[in-house]
């Protein structure tokens, strides 16, 4: 007993901020790969589908059959991955649920069904291969693909509100009165964080999947198979690129109006001015950016199309009301606009060549910049989640709720923390031994070798399999 | 009634979906747990892999379900639950995740070196999340978890007596469930062997189960004394239904039956959710919190009712679409039998 007594004693380290937020950016950082491939794999499965369909090409058809069982499997991880999310917002963040579960939470619920809705369809489509004709079972993947968005949106929205909260009103204790769920549910920061979201998934797919199959060319697997593979998906990312560009700008824009204090962090403007330099990466330091491209005048500009533009700094607001870790926040911006800067280059060197002679470019340095495309899309990722989370801090609930307000008081994080660490490092291997293994004994065996989560072939009972 | 009694319905529901279909799930664990090298042993893992894997899924809905449903509708019962017991849903979640893992995994794990390892994984996994969910109901039944954010002992709150036999219940119902559901999915697979092997179990974790409970409600009177008054009170006519259900799927399995076995099976366990959900009532948390207390405003009440509605509406239509062609694709899949030669093996 004298453990068990003792035992929260030894676990609580002073605050559980730390532990909390480290596992939350963890294991949201982990589910958000999985997320944007579950929200865009099915799209680019439909396309082949219809292309197979369209053109009567055996090449088409096989690739999105195959792409419909890695979805499922990363479907199947991505559900785990999610679930943990949901546990972690009352294990790890109970006030901010007890206050606000009420206003934000039916966002969830309506997540839910368009979860549920892409499951089912999923599986249907994955059994339907053998089962259903041609264009029947092409349409049962379209709900796939609008539950897949639809799900973005109620979970993005979601982020979205606690970046400009609205559709509430607090009492004079703290607590939530009159509730406008519409507002809720289509919040300000809805315009702009939804699309650049669901065009980040569409983009992480896309350039992922061609990178795969940039790989095998590059192994010298040219034939038609590796083609296509390669040319779906990365010419749907290409096309959106540039719009996703307009989008982020857009984004940021709206940040420096609504979110001055976020928008100065990832532009390290340190005193509200006109007239402000646009850094390229440097240090960011209380006297000004260290080192670093400086441009003069053109943060301003950006912000307003104008030098003249007055730009908010960061010491606008005090010191305890500014995020943290201003360099990384503004490397990750940096870092994210320009990977989205050179997806558009890959995407006119690309529309160059199919013009000039009807097919890719012949140098190998192209499928090198495709097969790196796939990684450095998810680093774009990753930097623009850690942007927006990051860069909200230290609100949970943007100018409402501090994050430190709506921490468990229980102890114990930084055990769960670690635990999460171990889990995610085995489960992210063997999802990608899982998936290389797939590839190899397609490559070997042909289609039916392969069985996935949500499919048919099932083992048979023990009794037909000992007749 | 009113809106509030009406969402903790929907609630409920969705609990007793999830310990139903996500209780039987698990208990087929502790069955593959158990069934040791032998070749019959063997065989029986062969058939729960068989006959849990197209529904996994569905399971874990459920309980998303639950979760989404009481933050947004009862948020302070939610926050103070998952505070002051960080550490059993910690362990529950843990669960989760390794059998979820080998949901998106087995299918392809079969075939690897690793196979043996990944199939312990997911056996001791099945128990630590009904284990600890049952500690989880018997803490919040025996009013251990006020408002509050951690506000109850993180310890103490779950490792008393009521929450620790109510854990145990759960794993016997689990096993007990599974192995009814097992005899009729053998009797499907047409192995009349595996039919009789499952059929003791079923027997023998009906015993347990049944002790355990006898049990349970001599700890619920001394630990959890709201709930017991309401069980033989308020709710004495589902707890006799459920002891009903029981008995006659007892009968029916010794007397070597089989049929109507399951929904007996079922009908217990529903008993037993509702009958505690009406023990219970008007409190989420006895003593602490009342539903109309917990529940949210008005506006949001109304919106998870509407979001309800549109998932019956949606979601059962299509589940019947996919019931049917997974039907269908079981019925052929005896000629595939030659395209999968090493099939479960």
């Amino acid at each position: 007993m004298g453990l068990a007594e003792h035992l929260p004693t030894l676990l609580a380290v002073s605050s559980e901020l730390a532990p909390a937020r480290s596992q939350m950016a963890f294991t949201l950082g982990f589910h958000i790969i999985l997320a944007a491939m579950g929200v865009a794999f099915p799209a680019m499965m439909l396309i082949a589908n219809y292309i197979g369909l369209r053109r009567n090409d055996g090449d088409a058809l096989r690739l999105a059959e195959r792409w419909s069982k890695v979805a499922a499997v990363l479907f199947a991880v991505g559900a785990v991955t999610g679930t943990v999310l949901s546990f972690e917002f009352g294990l790890l963040w109970p006030e901010f649920m007890a206050r606000f579960g009420d206003v934000f939470g039916i966002l969830f619920a309506i997540e839910g069904i368009f979860f549920f809705t892409e499951a089912i369809f999923l599986a249907i489509y994955i059994y339907g291969w053998k089962r259903l004709s041609g264009w029947a079972h092409f349409w049962t993947g379209v709900p796939v693909v609008v539950a897949g968005i639809g799900g973005a949106y109620s979970v993005v929205a979601a982020n979205s509100w606690m970046n400009r909260p609205g559709g509430f009103e607090l009492a004079s204790d703290g607590s939530v009165k009159s509730l406008d769920l519409w507002k809720v549910i289509f919040n300000g920061a809805v315009p702009y964080e939804v699309p650049h979201m669901i065009l980040a998934a569409y983009l992480v797919t896309g350039f992922l999947i061609a990178s795969v199959y940039a790989v095998g060319m590059l192994r010298g697997r040219r034939d038609r198979h590796h083609r296509l593979g390669l040319l779906i998906p990365l010419t749907v990312a290409c096309i959106l690129a540039p719009i996703q560009f307009a989008v982020g700008d857009t984004a940021a824009r709206a940040i420096a109006d609504h979110q001055p204090v976020k928008f100065a962090a990832m532009e390290c403007v340190r005193k509200t001015d006109t007239h402000v330099t646009e850094y390229i990466y440097g240090v960011c330091t209380d006297d000004g950016v260290k080192g670093g491209l400086g441009i003069p005048g053109f943060d301003s500009f950006l912000v307003g199309f104008s030098t003249d533009t007055k730009v908010t700094g960061l010491d606008s607001v005090p010191a305890s009301d500014r995020p943290p870790f201003n360099t990384m926040l503004h490397w990750c911006f940096d870092t994210m606009v320009g990977i989205g800067t050179a997806m558009i280059a890959l995407g006119l060197w690309l529309a160059w060549a199919w013009w000039r002679r009807r097919d890719i470019p012949s140098t190998p340095w192209f499928l090198r910049a495709v097969a790196v495309s796939g990684v450095a899309a998810i680093a774009a990722l990753e930097c623009g989640w850690i942007v927006t989370e990051v860069g909200r801090q230290p609100w949970i609930v943007q100018g409402v709720m501090r994050t430190e307000d709506a921490v468990t008081g229980a102890s114990g994080v930084w055990v769960t923390f670690a635990a999460a660490l171990g889990i995610y490092a085995v489960l992210g291997t063997a999802t990608v031994l899982i998936l290389r293994t797939m590839s190899r004994r397609w490559r070997e065996a042909g289609e039916g070798e392969v069985e996935v989560p949500y499919g048919p072939s099932e083992p048979e009972p023990p009794a037909v399999e000992a007749s | 009634m009113s809106t509030a009694d009406a969402v903790a319905g929907v609630l409920w529901i969705g609990a007793t979906l999830y310990a139903v279909f996500g209780g039987a799930d698990f208990g087929a664990g502790l069955w593959t747990l158990l069934s040791g090298t032998s070749e019959r042993g063997r065989r029986a893992r062969g058939l729960v892999d068989w006959a849990i894997g197209p529904v996994w899924e569905a399971n874990h809905v459920w309980l998303i379900f639950v979760l989404v449903v009481l933050w947004t509708s009862f948020p302070d019962a939610f926050a103070s639950v998952m505070s002051t017991l960080f550490i059993p849903l910690s362990l529950a979640a843990l669960g989760i995740v390794l059998r979820g893992s080998g949901f998106a995994f087995h299918k392809q794990a079969r075939r690897l070196r690793y196979r043996r390892f990944a199939e312990h994984l997911f056996d001791v996994s099945s128990l630590l999340t009904p284990f600890f969910m049952g500690t989880v109901v018997g803490a919040i039944a025996s009013g251990e978890v006020p408002v509050g954010n951690a506000a109850g002992d993180p310890v103490s709150s779950w490792t008393g007596a009521a929450p620790l036999i109510t854990g145990a219940l759960f794993v016997a119902t689990g096993a007990y469930l599974s192995a009814v559901f097992l005899v009729s999915d053998a009797r499907r697979a047409g192995d009349q062997d595996l039919e009789r092997y499952f059929a003791a179990r079923a027997l023998g974790a009906a015993v347990v189960a049944g002790a355990i409970a006898i049990a349970g409600l001599a700890i619920y009177h001394a630990d959890a004394r709201y709930v017991y008054d309401g069980l033989v009170g308020d709710a004495l006519p589902l707890v006799i239904v459920s002891v009903v259900c029981g008995a006659g799927v007892l009968a029916i399995l010794w007397r070597g039956g089989r049929r109507g076995a399951r929904p007996l099976a079922i009908g217990a366990v529903v008993a037993v959710i509702w009958g505690w959900g009406v023990a219970q009532h008007p409190y989420l948390l006895p003593k602490s919190l009342t539903i109309s207390q917990g529940a949210a405003g008005q506006p949001t009440l109304e919106a998870t009712l509407i979001v309800f509605a549109i998932a019956v509406v949606v979601v059962l239509p299509s589940l019947g679409f996919l019931y049917t062609l997974t039907q269908r694709s079981v019925l052929e899949e005896g000629d595939s039998a030659h395209r999968h030669p090493t099939g479960s093996g």
